[in-house]
């Protein structure tokens, strides 16, 4: 009881240290931004960790985030193995394939308003479906390695990347074109120096949502057959064989993973897009 | 009719090319059959062989609608509807699970956003999280709270699958409600304060009604998404109900036309709940004035 007291006298402790901090005159400070949420997510760990030894809770069922960190050092090897295999192999190629391949199809796409017209509503539609259930489909298809995690994640990526990319390039005004016309500009110069641009925010957004679904596909099609590596079948077979400490650092991996990835996207769209309203600070 | 042709005709060429791809894929085997049984194809004979088999490599069109109707409208007709064999059993079970996480993942959104509307500690702590809980691909987690809830005692598989849809579905909610809930001008905000209302009364009266636009459209996005986490809450293994689980048992046994009746079948539910959503919005925001 001593682990639950001590956890939960951390937390209100914490918890008022922030809402001084939001309160001081340096809530608008980076520094305080940043620290904020940081000390919020420790103390929801120093909670953890105090509620699940505290209680004697099974490790079985939730193990603390100590023992999770140990069995993180300690499984390097597996880990980084599981992370070459998912990630760069399987998530990182269908994302590069599936984002490329919709983005020259949005292209050619926009040459005719006839398609646009009759894709975008598919694409938004199909946007929305459950397509990871493709997955046993793609595995049956390609095989049990990288190749078949890749596809389904080409499937996954392309209709939300397709939608924001033609939506983006309907973006500019007639007025712009217009004034492109009036200098001579050719098809290409109009799209290289006025639409691409100016399309650029939403490419982005597709690019970010496209990051998560791409994890999720790899990680989801390695359930339905996999070489004895990878993210997902070291998650489904440490489930079966209550390795939980294992799995919960596979799903550390898989944070740290997605956030990065996210991270990555999100600073070169600021490096590109650092024109947009949106990109502005203060 | 003027916007329904350019799409009617996509899909045409879409149908199109399944149907070639499927030709193209089912020839090996059905070239092998030939080949044992000793006589030889023409091109006709071919084709159709690659149209009608029992386990091809992609189902043709009309493969998948008659498997789509044999376990929905055949079954229904038969008076065999709920039959465990029928996929309007399990789109059932699933559109339950989908429904209570939806519940669930839309009030936690609510929520959080009047927290963060309201408190600033909330908004500063709560804000980056919330962000960084969608960058995690959730299905790491979806065995992990299947066996969770297993331990600690809650049967079935529909505590879990709720928790992983409302996980996926509260984010939409909970950016759009912030959005909604400080869309008021501050010209209506200060107006309220002229008439001395409280902060439940500008809550009630000024802040909820106005967020109703951005609410419809982040429960668009927010019923898909927790439609697709149902589904991958049904996809580890073990599960035999629902959509996700057909998809599961159709793999294991070999049978490709079952998983693509399932995938139609979520791909309909799908469209079905959107749109039903889009009819309350516009029949509410009629109602209310702000229909556009």
């Amino acid at each position: 009881m001593m682990a639950v007291g001590a956890a939960l006298a951390f937390w209100l402790a914490t918890w008022a240290l922030n809402v001084a901090l939001a309160r001081s005159r340096w809530r608008k400070a980076r520094a305080v931004r940043i620290a904020v949420p940081v000390i919020f997510g420790l103390a929801v760990l120093v909670l953890w960790q105090g509620l699940v030894r505290g209680l004697e809770v099974s490790p079985v069922i939730l193990p603390a985030p100590s023992d999770i960190a140990v069995t993180f050092a300690n499984s390097t090897e597996t880990l980084w193995e599981d992370f070459v295999q998912t990630v760069l192999k399987g998530a990182l190629s269908g994302y590069l394939i599936g984002c490329g391949v919709a983005f020259v199809t949005a292209i050619l796409i926009d040459r005719s308003a006839f398609l646009t017209a009759g894709l975008l509503p598919i694409g938004n539609f199909v946007a929305a479906l459950p397509i990871v259930g493709i997955a046993p489909i793609l595995v049956s298809w390609f095989g049990f390695d990288w190749h078949s995690k890749a596809a389904v994640v080409v499937a996954m990526v392309f209709f939300p990347v397709l939608v924001n990319v033609v939506q983006g390039l309907k973006e500019t005004e007639a007025m712009q074109r217009d004034l492109m016309r009036t200098y001579a500009a050719s098809y290409w110069q109009t799209m290289l120096k006025l639409r691409l641009p100016a399309a650029m925010p939403f490419v982005f957004n597709g690019l970010k949502i496209a990051t998560t679904l791409a994890l999720i596909g790899a990680i989801v099609a390695e359930y339905f057959g996999s070489p004895v590596k990878g993210m997902g079948f070291r998650i489904s077979t440490g489930v079966g064989r209550l390795a939980i400490d294992l799995v919960w650092a596979e799903i550390a991996v898989a944070a740290l993973v997605g956030t990065a990835f996210y991270g990555i996207v999100a600073m070169i769209e600021k490096f590109v897009t650092f024109w947009h309203p949106s990109q502005r600070v203060g | 009719m003027h916007r329904a042709l350019p799409v009617l005709a996509v899909l045409a060429v879409l149908t199109a090319v399944w149907y070639l791809g499927a030709w193209r894929m089912n020839t090996p085997w059905a070239l092998a059959q030939a080949e044992r049984a000793g006589q030889e194809l023409s091109a006709g004979e071919l084709f159709t062989a690659t149209m009608n088999q029992d386990r091809p490599r992609l189902p043709a069109p009309h493969q998948v609608a008659t498997e789509l109707w044999k376990t929905t409208g055949d079954m229904a007709l038969r008076g065999k509807a709920l039959s465990k064999r029928s996929l309007i059993y399990h789109g059932a079970i699933t559109l339950g699970s989908t429904l209570t996480g939806f519940a669930l993942g839309v009030a936690l959104g609510i929520l959080g956003a009047v927290a963060i509307t309201y408190s600033r500690v909330a908004e500063m702590s709560l804000m980056p999280w919330a962000i960084v809980s969608q960058t995690i691909p959730i299905v790491a987690l979806a065995p992990m709270i299947v066996v969770l809830s297993n331990a600690v005692g809650i049967e079935g598989r529909g505590v879990p699958k709720a928790i992983i849809s409302a996980y996926l579905c509260y984010f939409p909610v909970m950016v759009g409600m912030v959005k909604g809930l400080n869309s008021p001008s501050h010209q209506q905000l200060d107006l309220l304060k002229t008439y001395n209302a409280s902060g439940a009364e500008s809550f009630f009266k000024l802040r909820l009604p106005a967020s109703m636009p951005y609410f419809f459209t982040s429960m668009k996005v927010a019923i898909a998404a927790a439609l697709v986490g149902t589904i991958i809450g049904e996809l580890p293994t073990g599960a035999i109900s629902g959509l996700g689980a057909r998809i599961l048992i159709g793999d294991q046994f070999g049978t490709p036309l079952a998983i693509w009746a399932a995938l139609f079948a979520a791909a309909i539910l799908a469209g079905v709940l959107v749109t039903v959503i889009g009819g309350v919005q516009a029949v509410v925001l009629k109602r209310m004035g702000m229909a556009r």
